[in-house]
């Protein structure tokens, strides 16, 4: 089953000064379950890609479709809406909200969504447990280690169980230890909740576990290859 | 919104040296303008008290035309149902008869202008208790004595001290001459520095007799029972007088240049409050320029993970109103002491010559007492706390326009 299809995205910057092609007519399909890194150099479209597949920006051409919606259709509230249903993301450096512990940061788009409290917090709590933040679940971000804040992260894109999971260079603050118990956190995830992960990263350690790897050089795919792990 | 509350609330205290660095801005905004307000009220209150209710009173009856001439040929009979109001008027008190006319004193090689009153000593003192107010010498005994009461400022100017006599020269009723003399019973004082340079009084009886009005009355002065119910009494006598004859005025009616003057004090002094509030407002709108500048690449994180534009504005408008209500209560529970302090021991000027005649000069007393009300309180908190919500408007304003992405590269 198709989760993401992107046709012909192309995304300028400045077109009217000095144009920056930041993607030029990228095809791409994800399928439901699939563990796939998007890897390139710096500035090849990497993050550009991942946010206009995330809604939260709009391409210069082509389109995007959700499990069949095509979100460039969507208004900027109907879209915020979609995120917040559909897309769990996971970023660079961690954001969570440092005001709240990490059970609330887990459970706080779950709170958007108005999930109810008891399956709000029954959910939460299993999936801290799970990523070994049990101890932890009262502690504020500025108490956590870079790692276990980036694994709440994971938990509060993970919580509401959104179709997929976007994650913008997920591991380029964390040190090998940490960064070998997330990638072992999402795996795991991946496989048993059958989430959809899709990375952009030129961490060699993501890329080694990732079962698709997509190549972007100057806005365009230039390989696209699967591997049985 | 409990979320958004709990959020904000937290979120306040994430910069507790900012949060509260604003608070106090509030807090003194409120404490200061309550305190200016309470006392230019309370120095108001105090001088219409002094001239109102020591002499003039809330409203007076009237011949047609009178209070526009002030001459005697405006008399009007006492009849006994303008003296017995009290009893035919629901809000009246007292009727006070007098009659009054202005006049040359002189003492020795002293002269002054003055304003000679002829009253009834026992309502006269029932309205303005002027009996307390003797500084020397007694009180009149009945309405035939033939002696009088003179303001201490109208002594000094004549150099006159009880047991004196002292000439009045004036024109009488129908342009008869006034003339006559009289031993000085008593001096008394007035809080209001007019008053006290002009007041003369005589028992009615006699007063009649020097002008040469007998069984006449220029005015017949009213104490109320509220002095809110003023209306009410004005549109009854208003009713039942014959406005043909008689006019009945306030007041307001009767002395316009001192509501005016009032009014035109007021709005200097919300000039000043308006500085006050500006710039409480820019270092308030400094904050919160800070605080969403600051968290730009938070913002645009919650905005990417679903939160909605007018939920992230809610939240931040709510942190900002917090502040502004910690520092409001707290202004506002702080002045309380501070002007009830002020409302009982009244910022005194009388003991520098200088400054009291200064004051004395535009008819002040120069002692001023904040008025202790809780309208004050209320208006200039809320007015704070109104001016600092409209300020938290701005990160509606900033954040319908933040692009997530632009947001997160800040």
């Amino acid at each position: 089953m198709i989760v993401i299809k992107a046709q012909g995205l192309t995304k300028v910057y400045n077109p009217d000064t000095v144009p920056v092609h930041a993607l030029r007519s990228v095809d791409l399909e994800v399928h439901q379950g699939e563990f796939t890194a998007i890897v390139g150099p710096s500035g090849s479209g990497k993050t550009t890609l991942l946010n206009i597949l995330g809604g939260l920006d709009r391409p210069t051409a082509g389109k995007v479709w959700i499990n069949g919606t095509d979100i460039s259709t969507l208004s900027e509230n109907k879209l915020i809406d979609f995120r917040r249903d559909h897309i769990g993301f996971v970023f660079q450096s961690y954001n969570l909200i440092p005001v709240l512990t990490a059970r609330e940061n887990a459970e706080f788009v779950m709170l958007l969504q108005k999930w109810p409290r008891a399956e709000r917090l029954a959910r939460t709590e299993q999936l801290l447990r799970e990523v070994g933040l049990a101890d932890k679940m009262d502690y504020r971000p500025s108490q956590l280690s870079g790692g276990q804040q980036q694994r709440v992260a994971v938990v509060r894109a993970l919580a509401p169980k959104p179709r997929f999971i976007l994650a913008d260079e997920p591991t380029a603050n964390l040190d090998s230890v940490s960064t070998r118990n997330l990638l072992d956190i999402m795996a795991r995830l991946n496989e048993e909740e059958r989430v959809t992960f899709l990375f952009s990263t030129h961490d060699q350690r993501v890329i080694e576990r990732a079962r698709r790897v997509v190549t972007l050089e100057d806005g365009k795919i230039v390989a696209d290859e699967t591997f049985d792990r | 919104m409990e979320t958004l509350i709990v959020l904000a609330w937290r979120n306040i205290w994430r910069n507790k040296r900012r949060t509260l660095i604003t608070a106090a801005s509030i807090f003194f905004a409120v404490l200061l303008s309550t305190l200016m307000v309470s006392i230019q009220k309370g120095a108001w209150d105090r001088m219409e008290e002094n001239v109102v209710n020591y002499y003039f009173g809330y409203v007076q009856i009237h011949a047609k035309g009178y209070w526009q001439d002030r001459s005697l040929d405006l008399t009007f009979a006492a009849v006994d149902s303008l003296l017995q109001l009290p009893q035919w008027v629901s809000g009246v008190a007292v009727a006070v008869p007098r009659i009054e006319s202005f006049a040359l004193a002189a003492h020795a090689d002293n002269t002054t202008g003055v304003m000679v009153v002829g009253i009834d000593p026992v309502r006269e003192h029932e309205m303005t208790r002027l009996r307390e107010r003797m500084v020397a010498g007694t009180y009149f005994d009945h309405v035939r004595e033939p002696a009088l009461l003179l303001a201490d400022g109208v002594a000094q100017r004549l150099n006159a001290t009880v047991g004196d006599t002292v000439v009045l020269l004036s024109q009488g009723y129908h342009g008869v001459n006034a003339a006559g003399k009289y031993a000085v019973k008593g001096l008394v004082h007035f809080a209001s520095p007019d008053l006290n340079r002009q007041m003369v009084y005589l028992p009615l009886a006699v007063a009649r007799y020097f002008y040469g009005a007998d069984s006449l009355l220029t005015s017949i002065a009213l104490k109320v029972t509220d002095k809110d119910k003023v209306p009410q009494v004005l549109a009854q006598l208003r009713q039942q007088l014959d406005t043909t004859r008689y006019e009945v005025m306030d007041w307001h009616e009767m002395m316009p240049e001192l509501v005016e003057a009032r009014a035109v004090d007021t709005a200097g002094n919300y000039l000043m409050l308006l500085i006050l509030y500006l710039i409480v407002s820019f270092g308030i709108f400094g904050t919160i320029l800070m605080m969403t500048a600051e968290r730009t690449y938070e913002f645009g994180v919650l905005l990417a993970i679903g939160m909605k534009r007018i939920q992230l504005s809610v939240e931040v408008w709510l942190e900002i109103l917090f502040i502004a209500l910690l520092g409001t209560l707290a202004g506002f529970v702080a002045s309380f002491p501070v002007v009830y302090y002020f409302h009982r021991h009244p910022i005194d000027f009388s003991s520098s010559k200088e400054i009291a005649e200064t004051y004395a000069q535009f008819g002040f007393e120069p002692i001023f007492p904040a008025a202790f009300e809780p309208f004050v309180f209320l208006s200039q908190a809320l007015v704070v706390l109104c001016i600092t919500t409209l300020l938290a408007l701005y990160p509606f304003w900033k954040i319908a326009r933040l692009d997530p992405v632009k947001a997160m590269r800040h």
